[in-house]
């Protein structure tokens, strides 16, 4: 309680104290990152759990033909070397002690040590999803901003149902599709892989080539949503106080629409890139299976079915931490994008 | 400076590439550089080891077992000079090595390579699945470099078939964990191929050993481009991307007239068959399964489900093999099925089903969920014993699902390994193996069947032999406990600048079988 009598002539108050927005983001990181660690630890025991209680059998799934001729010692014998006829939380335990001293196992079913498994091909799937993201979030900014500005109007009726019929269609039928029209009708584009099929040295032009079609599906999958709440954001944004404040000071339409009503009608965009993110990841999984990319795709879906803990456990714990990543970056951009908000309270 | 020099070493590479390129064999017609071969494939290996499993039936391009097969797989001499000696009892098979073979990296092969290999994978601590298949081995044993001696628990006739089985290098496997370790993914053989770079889930690019003791490959790049789907396939294949690839008959068939392509249609030992379980009183029953077998019409089969490619299935040894038993083949004939029917008390009943004592005459037939060809084949089956006044309600499932089933329900099985008739008979008719991981998925059970099974496993008279596997495919005729569908043929696409291909009779399993079975043999055109 302050004395209304002394009070000093109000000023401002610094809105994060004194440690500045940059101390206190730095906070909210570290806090987030401490709250990952139950967060992970239970994802990994689920997913263990999960797995254990699938239908699938890991031996069968090992062997794979060879599994339908092998005698049943041969079996037992396999299982055993796996170490899969040990109960769930046993494997659970073993993978996290020594997944804690760096050991993250080794892979049953890649017969590699799991390191080696996501080494060789995370760069690749990081690489399709932040291009496609990208493109997907400055294509729908752009596009979303244009059907804004005329709520209504013919632009803005044509861009949303194209964002809803784009929404409907399985990524799975539109990379068919880019792959009939740009490399077989146009012949312009390489339609898989990182490099031309006879050849395995990537270049960086050649790679540019190979990473469109894929990054170009993921986007034209991932475009429709975010385009439709950028539409959302900017319209309404456009009827607020204090767009109609710019306006009536003669600002220029142009910085009106850009300065003022699209940095306010983005935030709520911002908040729910954290959320898209597994379906980004799943979505770009697909892809990479339609595009011979060499990402994590195979990985992911051997892992689940062989129950190949050690690389399961691996795998859900990269999209475990890029989902809250995801979260954190949201928030982040969030306390950036609008200085009403407070990072301690978030 | 720095980027100057870059550009030049970038410049100084191109030109050496297109002078190579000069250097290579481009097709005059479409100026194609046939010395470069690059393939679609549905699926891809998890190792290219051969201590799992890799090629273990021959043609893995980077490995040479002792034994190849030629295009009838008739067995031929590769790592050995010749054929095996094999002892009068049938116990002892002694193979003389070819001498001055290297390995890919150098390293000169020895008999200690052979020991390694085959006792790394008899060691039960390598998660190998196919280790049954050489079960038969006691002791593998190096005589000086140049001779390995193999001792036998039993007589085992068939052996030196097994014998394709790649060798690995000692000096590059040995002393790492052979089910994770790198071997895996550098394989180190003497084959007529050096895997030169595998990016999972891309492709895999092998280039031609020029030290390979059958003369250097005159394709000297081969490339395995992974796509699972197959409309994805057959569109980077329309799109000029591959030079060839395996599709599904739908698909190949649309290829048969265009520009550049060539369908290649290679026959296979693949079978679909359905089992009746002997634990079950209605599939259990032999009238029941003559009636079946004679009520399938296999050609309407091959012809509308394989879309002509394929063969009619009686047994799973298929029609075109020299072991094929020519009295076992049955044609369809419904009347006769109701005669045999009527004949065993199995009376018409409510709803056009049959009934005997009580019981009708239905059961459930099983195929592994999202198996396409399997599905058509359940169905079609279905549709045939409905029309003898029997009842088959197809079921899908997963594997998992399926397999505690098997003793009571009928399953849309596959499989066929080919090459000696004991692969396939004693694993799937032999009542010794019967719950015996998926061996006789139908229990089959008959004495006199086992008793030839085992004399044709044992015998090494090639006359008695043939006698065993005749006696078992017609007692089987007598009384077939899995009705035999079709042989499906596998399709491949391929551009037709090259010539003179040819393919193997493939087993259910066919990795790297196809048209460039014999890669390393090809001669291009001058």
């Amino acid at each position: 309680m302050t004395s209304l009598v002394k009070a000093p002539p109000r000023v401002p108050r610094a809105p994060f104290g004194r440690r500045g927005l940059g101390g206190t983001l730095l906070r909210l990181v570290g806090r987030r990152l401490l709250a990952a660690v139950p967060v992970l630890a239970a994802v990994t025991f689920g997913v263990f759990a999960l797995s254990a209680a699938s239908p699938f059998d890991p031996v069968k799934q090992y062997l794979g033909s060879a599994a339908l001729t092998a005698s049943q010692e041969t079996l037992d014998q396999v299982a055993r070397n796996l170490g899969v006829d040990e109960p769930f939380p046993r494997q659970w335990w073993n993978w996290l002690t020594s997944a804690l001293t760096g050991d993250l196992g080794e892979s049953s079913i890649f017969r590699q040590p799991v390191a080696d498994v996501i080494a060789e091909r995370i760069g690749w799937t990081a690489l399709l999803c932040a291009t496609g993201l990208a493109a997907a979030i400055a294509v729908a900014v752009v596009l979303g901003v244009a059907a804004a500005r005329r709520p209504g109007g013919p632009l803005d009726r044509s861009l949303t149902s194209l964002a809803y019929a784009l929404e409907a269609a399985p990524s799975f039928w539109v990379g068919l599709l880019a792959i009939w029209f740009f490399a077989l009708q146009l012949g312009v584009l390489p339609a898989g892989g990182l490099s031309e099929p006879g050849s395995d040295t990537i270049t960086p032009g050649g790679l540019l080539r190979h990473l469109v079609l894929p990054a170009g599906v993921l986007a034209i999958s991932q475009m429709p949503w975010f385009l439709l709440y950028v539409r959302q954001g900017v319209t309404e944004a456009l009827t607020e106080d204090p767009v109609r404040g710019a306006r009536a000071r003669g600002l220029r339409e142009r910085t009106v629409l850009f300065g003022h009503a699209l940095r306010s009608g983005l935030l709520p965009v911002l908040t729910l890139i954290g959320t898209r993110v597994p379906e980004v990841i799943t979505g770009a999984l697909l892809i990479e299976t339609i595009f011979s990319w060499p990402g994590m795709a195979a990985a992911t879906t051997e892992a689940a079915t062989a129950a190949d803990f050690p690389l399961l456990a691996a795998v859900t714990v990269l999209a475990a931490a890029a989902v809250l990543a995801g979260n954190l970056l949201s928030d982040v951009l969030y306390c950036l994008a609008d200085p009403r908000v407070n990072p301690e309270e978030l | 400076m720095r980027s100057w020099r870059g550009g030049a070493r970038t410049l100084a590479a191109a030109v050496l590439v297109a002078g190579l390129a000069a250097c290579s064999a481009p097709d005059a017609e479409s100026g194609q550089d046939l010395s470069t071969l690059t393939v679609g494939l549905a699926t891809e290996p998890d190792t290219l080891s051969p201590l799992l499993g890799y090629g273990k039936d021959g043609n893995s391009k980077i490995f040479d077992g002792l034994l190849q097969r030629n295009q009838k797989l008739e067995l031929e001499p590769a790592l050995a000079t010749a054929l095996p000696e094999v002892s009068q009892d049938g116990l002892t098979y002694t193979y003389t090595l070819r001498q001055g073979v290297k390995f890919s990296d150098g390293t000169p092969f020895t008999a200690a390579d052979v020991v390694f290999t085959y006792e790394t994978i008899l060691d039960e601590k390598t998660s190998n699945g196919s280790r049954d298949e050489i079960a038969a081995v006691e002791s593998v044993t190096a005589e000086g470099d140049h001779t390995v001696v193999f001792r036998l628990k039993y007589p085992y006739a068939p052996f030196a078939e097994r014998t394709v089985l790649p060798i690995a290098s000692q000096k590059a496997a040995a002393g790492q964990d052979v089910d994770t370790g790198a071997y895996n993914t550098s394989p180190v053989g003497t084959g007529p191929y050096v895997l030169e770079s595998w990016r999972k889930g891309e492709k895999m690019v092998l280039k031609a050993n020029p030290g390979y003791w059958g003369g250097a490959p005159e394709v000297k790049t081969f490339t395995a481009v992974f796509i699972p789907d197959d409309d994805v396939r057959a569109t980077r294949l329309r799109a000029g991307e591959l030079d060839g690839a395996v599709l599904p008959p739908s698909l190949a068939r649309t290829f048969e007239k265009a520009d550049g392509t060539r369908v290649m249609r290679a026959e296979s030992v693949d079978y679909r068959s359905v089992t009746l379980p002997t634990g079950n009183p209605v599939t259990g029953d032999k009238a029941v399964r003559q009636a079946l077998n004679l009520a399938v019409d296999r050609e309407l089969m091959v012809e509308s489900i394989l879309r002509g490619s394929g063969r009619p299935a009686y047994g799973p040894i298929p029609e075109n093999s020299p072991w094929f038993a020519p009295e076992t083949k049955v044609a369809h004939d419904d009347a006769k099925a109701a005669q045999i029917l009527d004949a065993a008390g199995w009376k018409a009943g409510d709803g056009g089903v049959r009934e005997k004592d009580g019981r009708r005459a239905s059961f459930d037939l099983w195929y592994p969920s999202g198996d396409k060809l399997r599905q058509d084949h359940a169905l079609a089956y279905a549709s045939e014993a409905k029309g003898i006044g029997v009842e088959v309600k197809v079921q899908a499932g997963t594997w998992e699902v399926i397999e505690p089933l098997l003793g009571e329900d009928a399953v849309l099985a596959g499989g066929g390994a080919g090459f000696d008739p004991d692969f396939d008979l004693y694993s799937t008719l032999h009542s010794g193996l019967i719950g015996n991981g998926w061996n006789n998925m139908g229990h089959y059970t008959d004495p006199g069947v086992d008793e030839a099974l085992d004399a044709g496993r044992e015998s090494g008279d090639e006359a008695e032999r043939r006698e065993a596997y005749t006696t078992v495919q017609q007692r089987f005729a007598d009384n077939p406990g899995y009705t035999y569908l079709t042989h499906i043929g596998h399709d491949y696409v391929v551009s037709d600048a090259y010539e003179g291909l040819t393919t193997q009779l493939e087993p259910h399993d066919h990795g790297m079988g196809g048209p460039w079975w014999n890669l390393q043999d090809w001669t291009l055109p001058r």
